[in-house]
């Protein structure tokens, strides 16, 4: 018989209760883990979905007649001593020291047509990256497959009163139009778009093209020096960030980093709250007996050896626990509340570290407190408190 | 020397207008071997008495020694230290652990002195079969009946053999044949040398004690 036999018998025969007191430390744990892992895993999630929107630098030529718009950035006239870009020099984008952070290379050749009465702006793009930079694009209909396709931006398609399906013709040729773009809000609703092949010859820009989008692979990576050394590559072309959608984007993130962390403060709070609570009510609930360890001869000291060694022992069970139900938890929400059902769920082990030492900590000071008042007391007090 | 003495011992429950006087200047003196019963209605102050003796209670003024101690002026610590070597108590609710079986709850005050486990055990088995008990020692309280709790408590209470027995009721809740068992027990170990203070009152009690010491209003009358 020594302390922590008195320990290990409380714990051992009054299963119940000691499982009650264990669950209910660990439901604050768990609750502590699910919300910590959701938040990060949604912000992985958004961070990915907001690095998938749109492209971070522009490359247009070098011009200086400027009456063409795209997304309020100036292209350069339709005009003819415009200098174009060749389409094989964007290769070397590649080659940039940071090509590890370019997503996608998403060429374009712009000009202006006629159909029928209407002046239209033709894109030539690529589709597949064209679609992996406009996450966003809502197509009825399909994408164009084939050379003879179009795909209409929402407000192309109401000024030529076509829909999918229908035919439109100009040039020497005639289009089905595959798809309608949804509207976007965007210069997108005004285009229309071919494959970046037959744009450049119905335009006549064989090889060129008028402007590139490049998608970079992170937020906060280091667009600046991206631009400079895309520019240095193609001295030929003008080479600027979209400062705009990335501040945008970093504050966006930021917003959400510390909504996040505010979350996640109030989340630790409660949860601590219900930890502290217990463990105290448990505590508190034993004064009398406290009193009579006191009125054998216990000092204050054995007193709190017995309590820590139960509060230890539940924290630590509490803690493992609450870490296994709190990222199972986290496992069954997660794809309910992530948009792409691709949301990663973020096992980090320091939340696991961290909930297991939090567990510990808050068990051990909760139960310290009241231990300590209740050995602190004259034996006939403690006796009273029923 | 008498191994219990107080002068003018005085115990106030809170402070100001509302305090309650349990005790007001109180002198006793109880000898080595003796058994006393502290007997007085209901409110004249036994329990405070007990407690005060037991080193539980702090008086409010009045000086107390218990086997050569001046108990009060002991530090907290050393104060618990001198019950645990000194001190037996009996509690009128028993106050046994319900999560340790008899045999355990006997043990509980060796489990804060050296020694050999074996050899707690064997005290604690010694005092249960002194208290007539010795079957039972793996029951848990709730296994027990009312006078085999007392038992247990009393076991408890003389396994590290106290210089003195202190009691607050012990037979208070039990049926009267259950009490006298229990009384002839304490009588037993008072001739066995042990110095008992019992609080009782059940006049029949007394015949068991060598004295009884009377209380009213928190004063000692007749003698
Ligand atoms: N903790 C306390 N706070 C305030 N007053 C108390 C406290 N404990 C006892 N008293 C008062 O002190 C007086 C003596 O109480 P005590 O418990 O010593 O009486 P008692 O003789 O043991 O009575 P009983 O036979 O009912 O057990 C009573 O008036 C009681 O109300
Ligand atoms: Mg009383």
């Amino acid at each position: 018989m020594n302390l922590q036999t008195i320990a290990i018998n409380n714990l051992k025969r009054r299963k119940a209760k000691m499982a009650f007191l264990t669950i209910g430390l660990a439901v604050g744990i768990a609750t502590i883990v699910t919300l910590l892992t959701l938040n990060r895993s949604m912000s992985g999630d958004i961070e990915r979905k907001m690095e998938e929107f749109g492209a971070n630098i522009l490359i247009t030529p070098q011009s200086n007649g400027l009456n063409m718009n795209y997304g309020g950035i100036g292209l350069g006239g339709v005009t003819f001593d415009q200098r174009e870009i060749l389409e094989s020099d964007l290769q070397k984008i590649k080659t940039i020291a940071n090509s590890k952070n370019i997503a996608a290379v998403s060429p374009k050749v712009l000009g202006g047509i006629r159909v029928g009465s209407h002046d239209l702006l033709l894109a030539g793009v690529d589709f597949a990256s064209e679609l992996k930079m406009k996450q966003w694009w809502q197509v009825f209909g399909a994408v164009p497959q084939s050379e003879d396709e179009l795909l209409l931006g929402s407000d192309a398609a109401k000024v030529l009163a076509v829909e999918t399906g229908d035919s439109v013709k100009f040039g020497n040729g005639t289009f089905k139009v595959s798809g309608v773009l949804e509207q976007t809000g965007s210069q997108d609703d005004a285009l229309i778009f071919a494959s970046l092949r037959k744009a450049q010859q119905l335009l006549g820009k064989e090889g060129k093209i008028t402007i590139a989008e490049v998608a970079a692979l992170c937020s906060g990576c280091p667009i600046g020096d991206m631009v400079t050394q895309i520019a240095e590559k193609l001295p030929e072309a003008k080479v600027s960030a979209i400062q705009q959608v990335v501040a945008g984007r970093l504050k966006t993130l930021e917003q959400f980093n510390r909504f996040s962390m505010g979350v996640a403060a109030v989340v630790v709070f409660i949860g601590s709250l219900i930890v502290l609570v217990t463990m105290m009510g448990s505590v508190s609930e034993r004064k009398t007996e406290i009193g009579v360890f006191r009125a054998i001869g216990f000092r204050k000291s054995h007193i709190m050896r017995i309590i820590l060694c139960e509060a230890a022992l539940i924290s630590l069970l509490a803690g493992l626990l609450g870490y296994g139900i709190g990222m199972l938890t986290a496992k069954l929400v997660l794809p309910y509340m992530a948009e792409s059902g691709a949301a990663k769920l973020v096992w980090d082990a320091a939340i696991g570290i961290g909930s297991v030492l939090l567990a510990l900590l808050l068990g051990i000071l909760a139960s310290m407190y009241p231990a300590s008042q209740a050995a602190g007391m004259e034996p006939t007090e403690a006796l009273r408190a029923l | 020397m008498p191994i219990i003495e107080t002068t003018s011992l005085q115990k106030e429950y809170g402070r100001g207008r509302e305090s309650v006087a349990a005790l007001r200047g109180l002198d006793l003196s109880i000898a080595a071997g003796e058994f006393v019963t502290i007997m007085g209605e209901s409110g004249s102050g036994k329990s405070t008495l007990l407690a005060v003796l037991g080193g539980m209670s702090q008086p409010t003024s009045g000086e107390i020694t218990v086997a050569g101690e001046r108990l009060y002026q002991l530090h907290p610590e050393k104060l618990a230290d001198f019950r645990a070597a000194n001190l037996g108590f009996v509690f009128q609710s028993f106050h046994l652990i319900p999560y340790l079986t008899a045999l355990e709850n006997v043990m509980l005050p060796l489990a804060i002195v050296k020694g050999k486990a074996a050899a707690k055990r064997g005290a604690a088995l010694a005092a249960l079969a002194r208290v007539g008990l010795g079957g039972k020692p793996e029951r848990l309280p709730n296994q027990l009946s009312g006078g085999e709790q007392e038992r247990v408590a009393i076991a408890r209470a003389i396994v590290n053999s106290p210089k003195i027995l202190l009691a607050d009721e012990p037979t208070g809740n039990l049926d009267s044949r259950t009490s006298e068992e229990v009384m002839m027990l304490f009588r037993e170990l008072n001739s066995a040398g042990q110095t008992v203070v019992m609080v009782t009152h059940n006049h029949e009690n007394g015949a068991y004690a060598d004295r009884t010491i009377s209380l009213k209003d928190g004063l000692v009358v007749g003698r």
